[in-house]
């Protein structure tokens, strides 16, 4: 379950988004090659780490349409899993890593921005497979900007 | 094979050197022609490939460390740039800054798109702590679609050690080819 504050706040003439969240993922080893579901609170992911699997590359992007450009999309976090890493991540109330500029001031009230965990698979050797997970969380803006930057 | 004339069989570079005089100048031209249909099979294939991926350099060597862990220094990428394919978020492009001849390989981390198609994104390295503002050209903030020269469909590590160990110590360069042309221009086909 993703915890989400809204508040935005306007950077020289550009929307500046906040917002934090919590992500449980046990990365189990499954047989049923690449799967995501919500279990309550928890991201449930399977992953198959075979021999030609060297590292995962997970990030967690949000996509919306604003005035100003049709498609937006913003990376707000990633992390490396390295084959061997240990398999359970659990972040609880993380701050976005990068800070989450919209290209104009679409963010101010926006209702539609959907949160979707993905992840890039690289091998030892071979293909390059970029992977949208199934399940997606929407987050609205709200109609205000913030005053006081409590960050 | 024509058997030699007798003549000195000391060492094998005086065989060399025999074998030589001994070539006429139809069999000299003959391997020529053969190293010229090696060499001409080459390019066409390299063509082909950039026809067929769409991409100006299908194939490129990561020359640097900011993508580590996934990339390191000689690994070997395999490249695409259809031109229908959009550009998303999370994606490895290699890119050139206008102006510089040196191909990048980062990751997309924000796109922006209008409606006609128009689109700008940021890339930046897995490696690096921050984006690639600081590599654009001057007073540029974002990249194009004709700034890429193609997407990461494929890899191979290691293999691509050759051609930075050729460009860093070029007398290796030169030796290889020289090993190579002699081996071609003196293979004898009986």
């Amino acid at each position: 379950r993703k915890n989400v504050e809204d508040f935005t706040g306007p950077r020289e003439r550009s929307d500046l988004g906040f917002v934090t969240f919590d992500i449980t993922a046990d990365i189990l080893n499954g047989k049923n090659g690449l799967q995501t579901f919500w279990n309550k609170n928890t991201l449930m992911l399977f992953f198959i780490f075979d021999w030609n699997v060297k590292q995962l590359f997970l990030y967690l992007s949000a996509e919306y349409s604003t005035k100003n450009n049709a498609l937006n999309q913003v990376v707000l976090w990633d992390k490396i899993i390295l084959r061997g890493d240990n398999p359970r991540l659990s972040l609880k109330d993380m701050k976005s890593k990068y800070f989450f500029f919209d290209d104009g001031n679409g963010l101010k009230g926006n209702r539609n921005i959907t949160l979707t965990l993905s992840w890039n698979v690289v091998p030892n050797a071979g293909i390059l497979p970029l992977v949208t997970g199934s399940g997606h969380v929407s987050v609205p803006f709200p109609d205000t900007y913030e005053t006081t930057k409590s960050y | 094979c024509r058997s030699g004339s007798g003549g000195n069989r000391g060492g094998a570079a005086m065989d060399l050197f025999g074998d030589l005089r001994r070539m006429n100048k139809r069999q000299l031209y003959y391997q020529v022609l053969n190293f010229a249909m090696i060499v001409s099979s080459a390019l066409m294939i390299w063509k082909g490939l950039i026809v067929v991926t769409g991409s100006e350099s299908p194939i490129v060597v990561v020359l640097s460390g900011s993508m580590e862990p996934a990339f390191h220094r000689g690994d070997l990428l395999f490249l695409t740039n259809f031109h229908d394919d959009p550009i998303r978020a999370g994606e490895i492009v290699v890119f050139k800054v206008e102006g510089r001849d040196i191909p990048i390989v980062h990751r997309v981390i924000k796109v922006h798109e209008k409606g006609n198609g128009n689109i700008k994104f940021l890339t930046k390295g897995d490696n690096n702590e921050v984006d690639d503002r600081g590599l654009y050209k001057e007073g540029q903030n974002w990249l194009e679609k004709k700034d890429v020269v193609g997407r990461a469909r494929g890899f191979l590590p290691y293999v691509g050690m050759v051609t930075i160990i050729m460009n860093d110590y070029p007398k290796f360069k030169y030796a290889l080819l020289a090993v190579m042309g002699a081996y071609v221009l003196l293979k004898r086909e009986s």
